[in-house]
Formats: C-alpha cells, structure tokens, sequence
C-alpha cells in the first residue's frame, strides 16, 4: 500500500465528483445522482480497502512512524514578515486507531445519505454538488494531521453544511441554518485562537536543522518541542494552558453538543432534510469528540487529567438531561436529537475514564451512534415522506399498515436502547466499565447508569405511540418500503448486528491507538489523586 | 470424551431457536407453514436436554463441563495486565435440570399453542418469538459468567416484551409490554452496578474465578460492605426478573400475553431466572446480603398471596400466585436453603405452567373469558382439564403425595431453621401463613371456577373439552407434578435422588467473618467432591437445625394447608360463611387486598409522575432557558450590531469615503440585516469574529 495516497483519494473523490456534477449540464438530475453514488461508493470501497490493509500493531496518535498510510507535502511557505518568520505548512494526512473507524463511518454514512436523497428534486444539481463538498471536508477532517489542515476542513464543513439546511430545509430552515452556522463559528473561533496560540509556542526541527512554527500535531505533542515564551507553552511559568484547554473544549463541544451548548441541534435536525439529519448525527456530531482525542488529550495531557471529572460530569448531564428531555417531545425527529443529545454523553463518559476499555468504548460508542442514530433519522425521514408530519401523537397502529418497517424500527430502537446482540450494547458497557474502573468517576458513572432506564422509557413509549394501538383511517395508504430503501436499511442494521454479536475487529482496529494514547497521557501527566464529589 | 458432545449438545439447543426465529421472521409471509420449523427445532432441543441430562448424570455428576472462548481481548493494559472479555458455557447440575425444564416446557407450549394461536393474524411471528425466548433462556441457564448472564437477561426481557405486547393493538396489551420492560430495567441497572464492582476488582466476569478471587481474601475494595452491596446490587436484577417487591407490578399486568407465554416465561421459566442467578452468585452472599434477600422474599409472598385471595381474573389470581412462589424461593436462597429454592423452582414450574395451560383451556373454551365469576361447573364440561388443574393445585398447596409439597416444605423448614438460628421469626411465619393463603385461593378458584352451578349459561353452553394437542400437555405436565418423580418418600424429600444425588448447596468463598456462623464449613467432614465441582457445604450446625425443623414443618405445613382449602370449601362450595358478607365485613382488608395495596397508584403518582412531570419541567428549561439564553444573546449581539451599523453608516462611512469596498459590503450587509439572505450573515458573523478577536 505504501506510496498510495489513499487517504487523499477518499478525501478528494467527492470533490472530483463535485466538479463533474457542476459540469452536467441543466436536466441531467438523474447523472447527478448517479456520479453521486459513484463518488460515495468508491469512497466506500476505499474505506474498505484501508481497514484491510490496516496495521492494527501500529499506535499512532503522537509517533509519526506508526501513523499509517501517510502523506507529507509541502503545502504553503511564505514569509510572514520578520517576527513570525517563514511560514511552513504541510499536507499532511494519515490513520491510526481512532481516525481508521470514523474513516469507515463517514463513508458508509455518506453512502447512505447518498441514496437517502435520491427524493431531492428541488435545485438537484446544487444540492449534490454540495452534498460532495460537505463529504470531501468531513474525510478531511479525520485525516488531518495538521491543525491547519484539520481547521481548514472543519471550515469547509459549515458552508454546505449551512446551504443544505437553509435551502433544502424545513419551515424554519433560515432559523436553524443560521442558528447552526454562527454557533459552530464561535466554535471555531475558539478553536483558532487555541490553534494560533499554540503555533507560536511550539518550533520543530527541519530536515536542514533549522527551526520553524508549527502546526504539525506530532510536534505540539512534544513537550521538547515548547519554546520558554509562548503563552501555551508549559515551560512558559505563566501560560494560558488552561485557559486554552477550555477554550479548545468549548469548541468541540459545541459539535459533540454538549449541554448547555446543544441547542442549535434539535433545531438544526428538525428543519433539516433527511439526509443531512443522517450527515449531522451520524458524522458531524462526532467531530466534537474526534477532535477532543485527537487534540486536546494528547496536547494538553497534564490538563486532561486534572479534568476528568468536569468531562465526566458533563457527559452524565448530556446522558440523563438528554434522555429526560427526549422524553418530554412530541415530534418524532426532536424526539431522536434528543436522543442523540444522550447517547454522546456516554462517549464523553467513556473518554473521562482515561482507560483504554473506557476510551474503546467512546469510540466504538461514536461509530455505533453514528450508525444507529442514522438509521434512526432515516426511519423518521420514511414516515415523514409518507405522511408529512412528525407529531408522535398523530400516528399509531403503524405496525399492521407497514409491517417491514417497524422491524427495522424495532431492531434499531432497541439497538439505541442498548439492547445486548446489537452494537450499542457492547459499546456502551465499554464505557461504563471503563468509567467505573477510575475512582474519581464512580459516582458520576453510577448516576448515569440512570440514562439506560431513561433511553428505554422514551423509546418504548414512542414505539408504543407510533406503531402499536388501533391504526389512524388517515394513514390507511401509506404504503410499506420500496427498494431504495430497502438498500438504505439494510446495510446499517446489518453493520448493527454483526458488531453487537462480533465485537473483536472493531476493537482490534482501535485497540492499539487507544493504549499508547492512554498511555501518553499518563506518561506525559502527573497522577493527581481526585476526588469526585 | 463425552463432554464435547454435551457442549455441542448445548450450544446447538442454544443457538438453533436463534436461527429458527431468524428464518421465521425472515420468510413467514412466503412459507405459511413455517412455524413447523420452530416446533421442530424445539423438539431437538429437548432431545438434546434429554442427552445431556443422561451423559452428564451417568459420566459427571461430580465434574462440571466448562466451554469458554475470547469475545474481545484488549491484549496488553500496562498496570492491568492481559485484559480480555471471555465468555463461556457451564454445564453443571443444575444447569441440566433447568435445561430440560426449558426446554420440556417450553416444547409443551409450542405444542400446545398449535390449537390455542390457531387462526391468529401472527401465527408465524409467535413461535418466531417463541424461539428467540428459548434461546435467550438456554443463554441464561448454560452461562458461566455474568456478562453472558446480562446478556441473556436483557434478551429474555426483550421476549417478553414482544410477547406480551403480542396483541399490541390493545393499548393494555402494549401498555404491560412496556411496563415489563421497563420494571425490569430498573433491577437490571443495579445488577449492571453489581456486575461492574465484580469486573473492576477482578478483572473477569466468570463466576468460578470471582469465586476464587474471594475466597483468596480479595474482597471487592477491600471492604466487607462492598461485598455485601455486591450481593445486592446483582441480586436487584433478579427482583425485577423475579417480580420480588417492590419490582412486582409488572408481572400481573404481564397477563395481557397470550396464555400460553404466561406458563412458559411468565410463571415456569423466565421469571425464575431470578431465583437462578440468585444461586449462582450464592457463594458470595453475605449474612447481610442473605438476609435482605430473606426479608424481600417473604414480604412477596406474604404481599402477593394476600392479593391473591380476592382477584377475580383467572389468570391474575395465578399470576399472583406466581409472585408468591418466587417470593418463597427467594426466601430459600436468603435462609440458606439453596437445594430447596432450586427444588421449588423446578417443580414450580411443572405444576404452575400446567396451572397456566389449564386457564388456558377454560379461557379457550369459554371464548376468552377470563373473569371467574363467568364461569361454574366446568368440572363436568371439561373433565381433562379439571382433573389437572386440581393435580397441580394440590402440589402447589403443598399437599402430601405431590411435588409441591415436598419443596414447599424444605423451603418452611429452612425458614424454620434459620429463624431458630438467627432470631428472625417473622420469616417462618411469612411462611407458614402463605402455605395456607395459598390453599385457600387456589380452592376458591377451583371451586368458583369449576364446581357449583355454571353462572354465565350462554358461555357454559358452547364451552367443550380441548382437543388433544391442548390436554396432552396438561397431562404431562400433572403427571410430572406427582412425588416420585422426585423422591419415593411422599413426605421426605431428602432421600430422592434430586437432593441427594444432583442437587448440592455449594459452600460460601466470602471470608468467615462475612458468613452467618452455621454457613461455615465443618473441618470434620471430609469432600468428597472431585475437583471441577464446587465444593459443598458442610455444616453440622446447619444439618442440626434443618433436622430439628422437620417435624414441626411437616405438621405444620398440613395442617395450614388443610385449614385453607377447608376454608375454601366452606365459604365457596357448602356455604357456611357467605363470602360476600365477610367480605363486607373486612371492607378495608378487602379492598386493599383487590386493590394490590395500591402499589400501581403509589408508583403512578410518585416515580412515573414525577418522571414525566420532570422530563417536561426540563424540557422547558431546554426551550425558554438554555436555548433562551442563546436566543437572547443574538437578540443583543444583532441589536449592537444595528447600532454600529448605523455608526458605520453616517460616521465611518461618511468620514473615510475613501474605503469605498469595505464600507460598500458592510453597509449592504446591515441595510439587509432582516432579509434572511445569507451574505448578510456572513458578513454579520465576519464582522462578529473581527469583533471578538479584539476583544480577547
């Protein structure tokens, strides 16, 4: 494999495909479609070929050497005037442990969502062209190592990001676009400042011996790396590391969402079309927590650890306060946000634990969010199309009328109860036996074993409400999938099913990562004993 | 040699249900006679059952048969060590027995259901579901460790919802499935706690090497209370599972299922798993842990058969019934009386399923009436029917010459036996006054329902015998409700084969001082045991008081239980008291006791209530708040921006007309502010960033 930029290639296609969409000419809206499909299903079968020729030795996270698949270009030099000197900025990508499972998802995901728009009709050629941009940026993002890089991508993901909610949205689609766009902005402008800060503080060594700024993720891992004066240098005696950490923390969050920040995302799923309901909680929202470990624990090791419990604490608000608050909504797709809301507190959870079954767990948690919460927008997105209305109350009795598809629902409501036989199970134990593991966190992941009650309560309920009783005379027509759908289901509840029971590669893949990050971190941090509560 | 086929054996009873649910749900529509498939894989299953009952009681009696594999390994943890997640089978005594009870039971239903599902809309999906049930129960009974023990649990919760809710187009039918579910849920968060005490400390989740950790001293976290809340906290799973209070409410309304799956999971099976990892995590049991599941066990029965004395509902009154039985053997499993909460449990669930089908029968054949009042002199209608249904009765009324009284009177006496050891007497009385509610209801129903004068003459009319498919497993069942079957004693259960053979209390691995002093081994008596068996329990002190308690309970025990049905027959058949009066008379008691103490009102009003009146409060909090605060603060930052666009405009703009680009792109933005056209935003939000970045 070596020498062949695959991770471009998966970044890129759907670029490539952009271009070619924007180049079909007007009326030829089933070719777009198609050099949609095509571009996302290359994207899948590259994903695939990646994970085959994955090294599950090799660590990653701050060892250049063991990153895999890597691609190192010179990207920008300029001379940035005499007091920041020559600006250099590589290209540079590449996989390890926790990008690998994102990689995979962001392109299953993106598949899906490709088929799931096959309904679009208004403005097709805008809508794909920039559906491909928005998935070019989300790859983008996983691969980068390079803060640069990573906060370009991250950028380029709000512009379609916001297009295809303002314009292909719901009756409030201005609302929550714009709601959506300067919430993740702010964001982002933490995220800059952080990223500026640490530019400054931190040289590495050229090949030719001099010394030069950098953006490189290795090299702001590297304590030897730090200048004496930069303000996010640990060897500066008064530096604004944690004022950094927090700053870098709310911008992440803001993606994950974390409470109090979430509230740009019921709206943003509510107005937002089907398959970008499917993009946002299946891919987006994990870049929150992605950029937390590919970021902040590995730069800010010491900090992370004298943290935990704040993260933990705030990954039981999101689990209960989600659950609590999903459980109270009478529209179907609020009610899943909400959902979401909840099940990223367990990864926070998980990743509070600092162990590797804890870490393991918020991972493999992300990738199966990713996948059953998908699923479960797109479940919303079938009866919405049929009927035109989400109100939980309004339906009932679904389950003689569309037989087919209340399996599906079934299977994918249980799997985000965390039924045991399907992924969200073993993920979510992960989690809470890695968080139960750390003294400092017991009480809070007892607390918030609260949320498996909560999850099961508001789901049963709106299985119970939707699906079971006497059927509405209203929905009497509605009939049961068709065969694009069928190829949209299918895959995901089978991804559900197959990790649920065999739970070892996804482990295996993420395995190694997650150990020399655990590692790093207590390596490069001093144990501080903390007390919870 | 034979131990790989006994695993084969084992896993293919497990794994085949799966697949046959798997095919079933899959293709049921394309092949109308699919259901066959279940029943023919259940057939296997309990041929299955039969061989390994066979190889493993001629070949291992002493040895247990352990399978395990790697389900996730996490290879190296530096400070931890080789971290893996093994999961396993264990085939060990009890583990047969439960096998073939399963399967025996749950191959009558399948049976059985042919005639009483015949004409359903979902014929097909019910043995579906059938099979995923059997399978997740196998699960539970051949696991070696608790997270395939949760694993299972959870699935078989799952079979019950779906089983429960089978007529989901009944709200009520719905209502019970989610409720199950959910009741159930709550033990299951404290049996997770458990479970993640036991990994934490030890690293593994097999029950045999948590055993060995603490018997080597290692108590989790070092603290005997620790040791204790374990016990506890996994024991909590099994009051949900067990319907024990105050987890009980869901089993009643668990009624709303299709008969049939109230005798195979919601009374012989399913709800005794309960009762099953209470005997698998025996041997870490604390006197204090051994207690609480004492007191809990006895207050349901006690609180279970008082209701059961006024309900109406056929099956409810079972139902009732059900959660005084488990109450009983949950009472066993606290006093110490291990052997004789697995005894009960097994001969339980032959008389009670038998019990449930014969409801089931009358419900069939008097077209879905249920109510008792609605029925009378069934007896001659339905000879078969009646005959069994008295049969198991009586075992289940602890009457001499039947099963249910030699296990009923082991748990009484083990009641009796501790109280003498500990002081707690208000167990054995919980007991002996359960022995005779128990007569009493389940003659009151017999005769009400059977005897007398037919009340519902409409109903009586069409009512006929079942066919055979329906009586055969009502025979088998009754049959298997008789002593021999498991001791040729009718009133000495020791000298049968089951306890003196197969079924043994295995010794406690807590530290001595954690254990009540009669549950410390004797040094004198020398094991006899070969070495993959746990070792057995050997106390004197405790042999001693179960001796002493024999007699007194075996008086005892007949005399109550023929006070009951005496009583029975002379409020209901000769009537010499007039029930109604009496029932006037102890208005108060009546009405609490019809009402299930109000259990389902208090918990309405309390949990549930204040669960969704909290859920909505903090969706509100969510609107005008949270997302209020955000609102607000682009409420302001729009308003500032207004007001230095209006300065930019007459000011900046007017005073530096030589910018003409800058100035031209800002004023269009904020001329524009409330178009909702998207440059403006961008500008707006540029401009905000310019803002906070000189700011900060």
């Amino acid at each position: 494999m070596s020498g062949f930029p695959i991770l471009s290639l998966l970044t890129f296609i759907p670029l490539i495909g952009m271009i070619v969409v924007l180049l079909l000419k007007k009326g030829q809206e089933k070719e777009v479609k198609y050099v949609s499909l095509i571009a996302t299903g290359l994207q899948v079968i590259l994903a695939i070929i990646l994970i085959a020729n994955f090294d599950f030795t090799k660590g990653g996270i701050f060892d250049p050497n063991t990153f895999q698949f890597l691609e190192n270009y010179k990207w920008i030099e300029i001379f940035g005037g005499s007091w920041i000197g020559t600006i250099k900025i590589n290209y540079i990508v590449g996989a390890d442990g926790i990008s690998a499972p994102m990689i995979l998802l962001t392109a299953i995901i993106s598949f899906i969502a490709t088929l799931s728009s096959w309904t679009i009709n208004k403005s097709v050629k805008g809508y794909f062209a920039l559906f491909l941009l928005l998935d070019t940026a989300m790859m983008g993002v996983f691969v980068s190592l390079n803060f640069f890089l990573f906060y370009v991508f991250w950028e380029l993901m709000l512009l379609p990001m916001y297009f295809l909610i303002g314009i292909w949205g719901g009756p409030r689609k201005e609302y929550a676009a714009i709601k959506f766009f300067i919430y993740t902005l702010v964001g982002s402008v933490f995220m800059l400042l952080v990223m500026i800060g640490l530019y400054f503080s931190a040289t590495q060594t050229l090949p030719d011996g001099s010394h030069a700024f950098t953006f490189n993720f290795f090299a702001l891992m590297n304590q030897s790396n730090y200048n004496t004066t930069g303000i996010l240098s640990p060897l500066n005696p008064h530096n604004l590391r944690f004022i950094a950490y927090i700053f870098l923390f709310i911008g992440f969050a803001i993606k994950i969402p974390m409470f109090p920040f979430h509230t740009w995302l019921p709206d943003a799923h509510v107005e937002a079309p089907t398959p970008i309901s499917v993009i946002l909680a299946g891919v987006l929202l994990k870049m929150g927590t992605y950029g937390i470990l590919r970021i902040s624990y590995p730069i800010f090791p010491q900090i992370t650890r004298e943290l935990i419990w704040y993260i933990a604490l705030f990954g039981m608000i999101n689990m209960i306060y989600g659950a609590f608050v999903a459980l109270a909504q009478k529209d179907f797709k609020k009610l899943i946000a909400y959902s979401s809301v909840s099940h990223m507190g367990y990864v926070l959870l998980g990743m509070a634990s600092l162990t590797t079954i804890g870490i393991n767990g918020a991972i493999f948690q992300m990738f199966n969010h990713g996948t059953i919460t998908a699923m479960l927008f797109l479940i919303v997105g079938v009866v919405y199309d049929r009927a035109h209305t989400r109100g939980i109350y309004e339906f009932g009795g679904l389950a003689n009328q569309m037989p087919v598809y209340t399996g599906f629902v079934t299977v994918a409501f249980f799997a985000a109860i965390g039924l045991p036989s399907l992924s969200g199970f073993v993920s979510e134990a992960l989690v809470f036996l890695g968080a139960f593991s750390v003294e400092a966190i017991r009480t809070v992941t007892i607390i918030s074993t609260l949320a498996i009650l909560l999850g099961a309560a508001y789901m049963l309920w709106t299985l119970q409400r939707i699906f079971f009783g006497e059927l509405n005379e209203k929905w009497k027509s509605l009939p049961d999938l068709n065969g694009r759908e069928y190829a949209m289901f299918i895959p995901l509840m089978l991804i559900i099913i197959f990790l649920g029971i065999y739970p070892s590669p996804m482990i295996h893949l993420m395995n190694t990562s997650v150990t020399s990050l655990v590692n790093f971190i207590s390596a490069n941090s001093v144990n501080l004993t903390m007390s919870g509560f | 040699m034979f131990d790989q086929t006994i695993v084969t054996l084992s896993i293919s009873s497990l794994l085949l249900p799966v697949f046959g649910f798997a095919l079933i749900v899959l293709f049921n529509k394309r092949f109308p006679q699919i259901y066959k498939l279940g029943i023919g894989i259940l057939l296997f299953g309990l041929a299955s059952a039969i061989t390994i009952m066979v190889i493993k009681f001629t070949q291992y009696l002493h040895n247990d048969i352990i399978f395990r594999f790697t389900w996730i390994d996490f290879g190296n943890i530096p400070g931890i060590g080789k971290t893996q997640i093994v999961l396993g089978v264990k085939i060990d005594n009890i583990a047969t027995i439960m096998l073939f009870v399963v399967n025996l039971i749950s191959s009558l239903v399948h049976i059985y259901s042919l005639e009483y599902m015949k004409g359903d809309s979902r014929f097909n999906r019910y043995y579906a579901y059938l099979g995923i049930f059997t399978f997740s129960m196998i699960g539970i009974v051949i696991a070696d460790n608790l997270l395939m023990m949760y694993i299972f649990w959870e699935l078989v919760g799952l079979s019950s919802y779906l089983l429960i809710g089978f007529w989901y187009e009944k709200k009520s039918a719905s209502d019970a499935g989610k409720k199950a579910f959910l009741t159930n849920r709550v033990g299951d968060i404290g049996m997770l706690i458990g479970i993640l005490i036991l990994y934490t400390n030890y690293h593994t989740f097999t029950f045999d090497q948590i055993f060995h950790e603490i018997s080597l001293g290692h108590i989790p976290f070092g603290s005997s209370g620790w040791l204790t809340a374990t016990g506890i906290l996994v024991f909590l799973g099994a009051v949900g599972k067990s319907a024990q209070f105050p987890l009980h409410v869901w089993l009643p309304d668990a009624m709303e299922g299709p008969t049939p799956v109230s005798a195979l999971i919601h009374s012989a099976t399913m709800v005794a798993a309960g009762v099953y990892l209470s005997l698998r995590i025996f041997p870490i049991l604390t006197a204090d842990a051994m207690l609480f599941i004492a007191v809990i066990g006895g207050f349901t029965s006690f609180l279970a058969a008082s209701i059961a004395l006024t309900q109406n509902d056929i099956k409810r009154v079972l139902a009732y019934s059900t959660v005084s039985q488990l109450g009983y053997m949950v009472m066993s499993v606290g006093v110490g009386a291990y052997t004789f909460a697995f005894f009960h449990l097994v001969t339980h669930a032959f008389f009670k399923s038998n019990l449930f089908l014969g409801s089931g029968s009358v419900i069939h054949a008097m077209h879905h009436e249920q109510d008792i009042r609605n029925m009378g002199g069934l007896r001659k209608k339905m000879p078969v029917t009646y005959t069994t249904f008295v049969i198991s009765s009586l075992a289940l009324s602890g009457i001499p010459l039947f099963s249910g009284f030699l296990s009923k009177d082991g748990i009484l006496a083990g009641s009796l036996a501790f109280a003498h050891l500990t002081g707690h007497w208000l167990l054995p009385t919980f007991g002996f006054l359960v022995a005779m509610m128990t007569a009493f209801y389940m003659f009151r129903l017999i005769i009400i329902a059977f005897h007398g004068k037919p009340r519902n003459q409409e109903k009586y009319d069409h009512a006929h015998e079942t066919p055979l498919v329906m009586t055969i497993p009502l025979i088998v069942l009754a049959t298997l409700s008789l002593f021999f079957w498991f001791s040729p004693n009718p009133v000495s259960p020791e000298s049968g084969w089951f306890l003196s053979k197969w079924v043994h209390t295995p010794q406690q691995v807590i530290p001595n001082e954690s254990r009540y002093h009669f549950m410390i081994n004797d040094n004198t008596v020398e094991q006899e045991n070969a070495e993959n068996s746990a070792p057995v329990m050997n106390s004197e002190e405790y042999e001693h008081a179960m001796h002493w308690a024999h007699i007194p309970t075996l008086t005892m025990s007949i005399t109550l239980a023929g006070l009951g049905v005496l009583l029975a027959f002379l409020l209901y058949q000769w009537r010499v008291f007039d029930p109604d009066k009496w029932a006037e008379k102890l208005k108060p008691l009546y009405l609490f006791s019809l009402n299930k103490w109000y259990v389902d009102e208090f918990y309405a009003a309390t949990f549930i209530g204040g669960t969704i009146g909290l859920s909505k409060l903090l969706s509100l909090f969510d609107k005008y708040v949270v997302d209020g605060i955000v609102n607000g603060t682009a409420f302001v930052t729009r308003g500032l921006s207004n007001i230095s666009g209006v300065f930019d405009k007459y000011v900046v703009d007017g005073a530096v007309n030589g910018t003409a680009f800058l100035s031209g792109l800002l004023g269009l933005g904020f001329r524009k502010l409330q178009t909702g056209k998207i440059q403006t935003y961008i500008v707006l939000v540029v401009f905000s960033i310019l803002i906070l970045l000189l700011l900060i």
